[in-house]
């Protein structure tokens, strides 16, 4: 099996690209595939807890933790999401906060690099 | 010992979004990355400015009088500083009417011995050729 890098840009409201990027990273884990998912930029708002479920705006932390108990690994660009005010205490558990280069290294050994730019 | 070479591509021109800035801080978190990887493993960053993304290389730029961000001027000299290979295409230089003395080619300040290569497109299709991944901005 192989391993996915998908890193996303877009914001989780505003866009389809992260519903896209977390339907992905389902599909590809039921597979037997390895996932890492980066987050940067506005994407970083995927990691906000807490966040109300409407029916008329994305709303993925349900779907995330669960793919999170089957193995993904979802890490936020640690910077863009200080620069929002979203903080530690903010983050989802089991979300992870890293620096830019985390993304990178975790390019290095994909097979497949799957890059979801920005608005 | 592997080497896992990145591409990133820009072309979206600077300030109306945040993809150009975020397009070269991380090709420059690509200095850091091994405090991830085994000793020997290293991940390289090249960087193509295409379409309206070669606006980002306009020097001058004056963010940090207007705005108090850094500009995109600055990061591509950071990119520079770090020994990133960078690339313009010349053909889209053109097309905007600007030419090498228009844009940023050297950060000879910060003490940077690489400067900005302009070539045309086809130089740019041969980096694309040669990385791993790419990375569109």
């Amino acid at each position: 099996m192989g391993k996915f890098t998908i890193g996303c840009f877009s914001s989780l409201v505003g866009s389809m690209s992260l519903d896209f990027a977390v339907k992905l990273a389902g599909t590809a884990l039921e597979k037997g595939h390895k996932v890492d998912l980066w987050v940067s930029g506005n994407a970083t708002m995927l990691s906000l807890k807490g966040q109300r479920a409407f029916k008329d705006y994305s709303h993925l932390e349900k779907p995330l933790q669960e793919l999170m108990q089957k193995g993904l690994t979802v890490t936020a660009c640690e910077a863009c999401a200080e620069a929002r005010g979203y903080h530690k205490e903010h983050t989802i558990e089991g979300f992870k906060r890293h620096s830019m280069d985390w993304y990178l290294a975790s390019a290095f050994d994909a097979d497949r690099v799957l890059h979801i730019g920005g608005e | 010992m592997a080497t896992t070479k990145l591409g990133f591509i820009v072309q979206r021109p600077p300030y109306k979004s945040e993809n150009p800035k975020l397009a070269l801080t991380h090709a420059i978190a690509s200095q850091s990355v091994e405090v991830y990887l085994n000793d020997g493993d290293i991940v390289t960053a090249d960087i193509a400015f295409v379409g309206d993304g070669v606006l980002n290389c306009k020097k001058d730029q004056k963010a940090m009088d207007l705005y108090k961000l850094t500009s995109t001027e600055t990061h591509v000299k950071m990119a520079l500083l770090l020994d990133l290979n960078v690339l313009v295409c010349k053909e889209d230089l053109d097309r905007f009417g600007l030419t090498e003395n228009d844009i940023v080619l050297n950060a000879e300040e910060f003490g940077a011995e690489m400067t900005v290569k302009v070539v045309p497109f086809a130089e740019i299709t041969k980096m694309m050729e040669g990385v791993n991944h790419l990375l569109f901005f």
